[in-house]
């Protein structure tokens, strides 16, 4: 065998009912590019946190240099050479470059100007040896994200880190700059350094690594040599195996256009184009999924349509109405609900009870208060009814809703959404973080509404659920739709690979 | 607030610790983000803790603790001057507490109390100067409508800077004390001196018509129904109106409170006027009911010792009655202890402790000890 300086046996992880990593065995050499790859929740970073002391693992052992690591925090994973690069940085943003690579650091306690002299000369050696321009004196936030990130990489270079694990490095990177960090890599590569890095990012990991190991739902599915593979086999690991999956029972759809839109396009915080002359349409009674990797414009979309989020140009008609400005509030009257992606983040007020968060959208309507006073005793009956009716498992009313189990806060969620008979709702990654039987309980919910004439926009990584649920999906790639196919005709393959920026008839031709 | 790819709990430390049968164990603390409501008991325990702290003091200097609070007790409750003084002293502290209470429901932190009643004092001044002949209804009305809309404005200065270009409300809040305190300098030692005052700074004494009716032979004004009035008004308000709700919603998750179609901005603004407004109302009455004329030193701290108030009622509209009148209490009790020979900043240490402990309990609260293998 070989003697690798990172081996991870059955390591498992559990954050409540959700295995986050499943008996993953992992090992990286020294001098190697190793590429972690994986859809967003496969548990890549989960696994990486545990390398570097962010979490423990439940079960399994993690061996450094062939020897069994005990690593409880990330002090212990820096005392054995095991530094993380995460994907937001961990710096002071008003203190210098070389001020917050030094940060921590116990030896000198007089810090004259000539032991910054010092630190300044040996930091630009660092960088220079491995490629990285850092400038020393400036602060951190007059920096870009790329010099952040080269900043953060010196960092962990200078504590003396010889396995380097990035998380989602090129994320936040311009092409010219992921290209210089790929050079970087390589350098620390020839220094016989240990590089992990964790990406869904198929064409980078052929550009980088080495060797290639594919995550899928919190399991290790494969190991690879790159030279071995191809685009063609990795996206066929990442989305999974052909399983047959059990479509759900269906009439044909008949409805009437209910929500157009026509190349919208929509910029970003930073600037950023998220959406690019991207252009759908859902029909009533019609389950519309989009595909995709996070980070292609699903989020925005999401926002645009509930009002959350500004568009520049394009064109929203919804219900036979152009939909003129972005306001929730329109969204809420025109009977648009939306199921957002973190539901402890924006959907929910965790330290609030049932009541309280049952009455988000609908506090404002007559049923529920009237000249701006709640109705306090039918808005009680009124959710405990709402309650039952979605079999909501909560001790009281009253009880903050943060003690609710996953499940029972998304039924909750969806029963404040549907209860106000949407026309459209707006379901972002509806079962992220639910265990099998909550999943199945929001697709019978998301059935329901389909059945009763409401159009439903499913925006979903996780494929199979696309392909139970959706009538037709469409694959959104660099914030744009590239492709497009019915429930009848889907296939896995192709849909990967479109998600990964290929169309298929591009592949026929090379 | 934590970082994004951890969860709601995060390990800060951990320590390994054999246990007895030698097999090793450890115990680590963890920060659980969601445990942001602290129990019922805290503001309680932290009184008590606050007292055993000072007692230590107290001790040192060769004095007997248990006399010392008993005197206090006596001083603020155990005589009816004693008990009256105390609620007037309450009455400004209920007022600012309940608009520091208000503000700090949808996190926004005004601690610029003290500045907001000094503008309330001061233009309430000015309807006495500017028309000194008002019959009574209509000079208190005056006063009160003045002192509201400069404490509000006040709170506007610091709201809008806060709303539209991101300045951190407590700086703006904390600075406008001191241009309040500053103006009110400038008023009281020029253009509104007194000029039969023998050159002492100060406005000249209101009338009768001026001041607020006081029960019987105390000094105990009708302030206090204001404040008692704002409380009800404040709590039904909360409890059982859209506003109210849109403030738990703000409170409790203002993402959440976005994604409801609810504009936080508005509410931030509003909420700063209502803030500056009952501080106003306090300033008003301090000068209107106790002082009668407006000088330096109006407050001594009000606004300050408030937001000690509101933290230890857990901004609850009803416990700010309980913890405004202990703490006006606590004012009284220091100045009776003054005879026996103890200086009355034993009361402020008694208030710091007080706040010290709460805020550290507040953040202990937070973490939990875990056993793991």
């Amino acid at each position: 065998m070989q003697n690798h300086s990172v081996e991870m046996r059955g390591i498992v992880k559990r954050f409540g009912s959700v295995t986050a990593s499943d008996q993953v065995d992992f090992s990286a050499n020294a001098g190697e590019i190793h590429a972690l790859l994986g859809e967003n929740g496969a548990g890549k970073s989960t696994v990486m946190s545990m390398l570097s002391g962010v979490y423990r693992a439940d079960e399994g052992e993690i061996l450094i240099h062939g020897q069994t690591a005990k690593i409880r925090s990330p002090k212990d994973a820096a005392m054995l050479g095991v530094g993380m690069v995460f994907q937001n940085f961990r710096l002071v943003q008003t203190l210098t470059a070389a001020e917050n690579i030094v940060l921590g650091e116990k030896s000198s306690f007089w810090r004259g100007s000539k032991w910054i002299k010092n630190k300044h000369a040996e930091i630009e050696a660092l960088g220079e040896r491995f490629g990285l321009h850092v400038p020393v004196d400036r602060p951190i936030w007059q920096l870009s994200v790329g010099e952040q990130q080269r900043v953060e990489i010196v960092k962990t270079l200078y504590r003396g880190a010889d396995i380097i694990i990035l998380d989602e490095p090129t994320s936040v990177l311009t092409p010219g700059e992921v290209e210089q960090l790929f050079e970087t890599l390589r350098v620390m590569k020839k220094a016989g350094k240990t590089v992990i890095m964790t990406t869904h990012k198929m064409k980078e990991v052929m550009a980088s690594s080495d060797r290639i190991s594919v995550m899928r739902k919190g399991k290790m599915i494969a190991t690879l040599d790159t030279a071995k593979t191809g685009e063609l086999e990795l996206a066929r690991l990442m989305v999974g195996r052909e399983v047959i999956i059990t479509r759900q029972e269906r009439e044909a759809v008949q409805g009437k256009p209910l929500l157009t839109v026509n190349h919208l396009e929509v910029t970003a915080d930073h600037g950023r184009k998220a959406l690019e002359g991207l252009s759908l349409s859902v029909r009533a009674g019609e389950i519309v999924g989009i595909a995709g990797v996070a980070g292609n414009g699903q989020k925005e979309l999401a926002e645009v349509l509930t009002g959350l989020r500004a568009w520049k140009s394009g064109e929203i008609v919804f219900d036979g109405k152009p939909v003129k400005t972005a306001s929730v509030r329109g969204a809420i009257d025109a009977g648009i609900s939306h199921v957002p992606e973190n539901r402890m983040k924006s959907g929910l007020a965790g330290r609030l009870g049932s009541v309280d968060n049952l009455l988000f959208k609908s506090y404002r309507s007559s049923e529920h208060s009237r000249f701006g006073i709640l109705k306090a005793a039918k808005n009680r009956s009124w959710s405990q009814e709402l309650v039952q009716r979605f079999n909501v498992k909560t001790p009281e009313l009253d009880t903050p809703v943060q003690q609710l189990s996953g499940g029972n806060q998304q039924k909750l969620l969806f029963a404040r959404e549907v209860s106000h008979r949407p026309k459209l709702m707006v379901a972002v990654h509806p079962t992220q973080g639910l265990d099998v039987g909550a999943t199945a309980g929001v697709h019978e919910l998301l059935m329901e509404l389909r059945g009763s004439g409401s159009g439903v926009l499913l925006i979903s990584e996780d494929l199979d659920e696309l392909l139970q649920l959706s009538d037709r999906i469409l694959v959104i790639y660099g914030g744009s739709i590239i492709g497009e196919t019915d429930h009848e005709h889907a296939d896995r393959e192709e849909i990967g690979l479109m998600m990964a920026g290929i169309r298929h008839r591009e592949e026929n031709a090379v | 607030m934590s970082p994004k790819n951890m969860s709601s709990s995060a390990v800060l430390e951990s320590t390994a610790v054999p246990d007895k049968s030698g097999k090793r164990f450890s115990l680590r603390l963890e920060y659980d983000s969601s445990r942001n409501r602290s129990p019922w008991w805290s503001p309680v325990l932290s009184v008590i803790l606050a007292l055993l702290l000072c007692a230590v003091f107290i001790a040192a200097n060769g004095m007997n603790p248990v006399t010392v609070y008993e005197k206090m007790f006596r001083g603020a409750f155990g005589t009816s001057y004693g008990f009256t003084e105390t609620l007037v002293k309450a009455i400004p502290l209920l007022l600012c507490g309940l608009g520091i209470a208000v503000a700090y429901r949808i996190s926004v932190w005004n601690i610029g109390a003290e500045g907001q009643l000094t503008v309330g004092a001061m233009a309430a001044t000015a309807v006495t100067i500017y028309f000194p002949d008002l019959p009574s209804f209509w000079a208190i009305s005056l006063m009160l409508v003045f002192g509201i809309a400069a404490g509000a404005l006040w709170g506007l200065m610091t709201a809008i800077p806060r709303t539209h270009f991101g300045v951190n409300e407590l700086i703006t809040s904390l600075m406008l004390n001191y241009v309040a305190l500053l103006a009110l300098d400038y008023v009281v030692f020029g253009p509104w001196k007194d000029p039969q005052g023998f050159n002492f700074p100060g406005s000249p004494m209101f009338t009768a018509a001026q001041s607020l009716p006081v029960l019987g032979t105390t000094r105990l004004h009708i302030g206090l129904v204001f404040g008692l009035v704002a409380v009800l008004i404040y709590f039904l308000l909360i409890k059982f109106t859209r506003w109210g709700y849109e403030l738990r919603l703000i409170g409790a998750n203002p993402n959440a409170a976005k994604y409801a179609g609810i504009h936080i901005k508005r509410h931030i603004i509003i909420v700063m006027l209502i803030s500056g407004g009952l501080a106003g109302i306090a300033g008003m009455a301090e000068v209107s009911g106790v002082t009668h004329k407006l000088m330096q030193g109006i407050s001594p701290g009000y606004g300050y010792t408030a937001i000690i108030v509101a933290w230890l009622a857990k901004l609850n509209p009803l416990g700010l009655i309980v913890t405004s009148v202990l703490f006006g209490g606590l004012i009284v009790g220091g100045y009776s202890v003054q005879t026996i020979g103890l200086p009355s900043s034993i009361s402020e240490l008694l208030q710091g402790a007080i706040l010290f402990f709460l805020i550290a309990g507040e953040m202990i609260h937070r973490f939990r000890i875990r056993r793991s293998a």
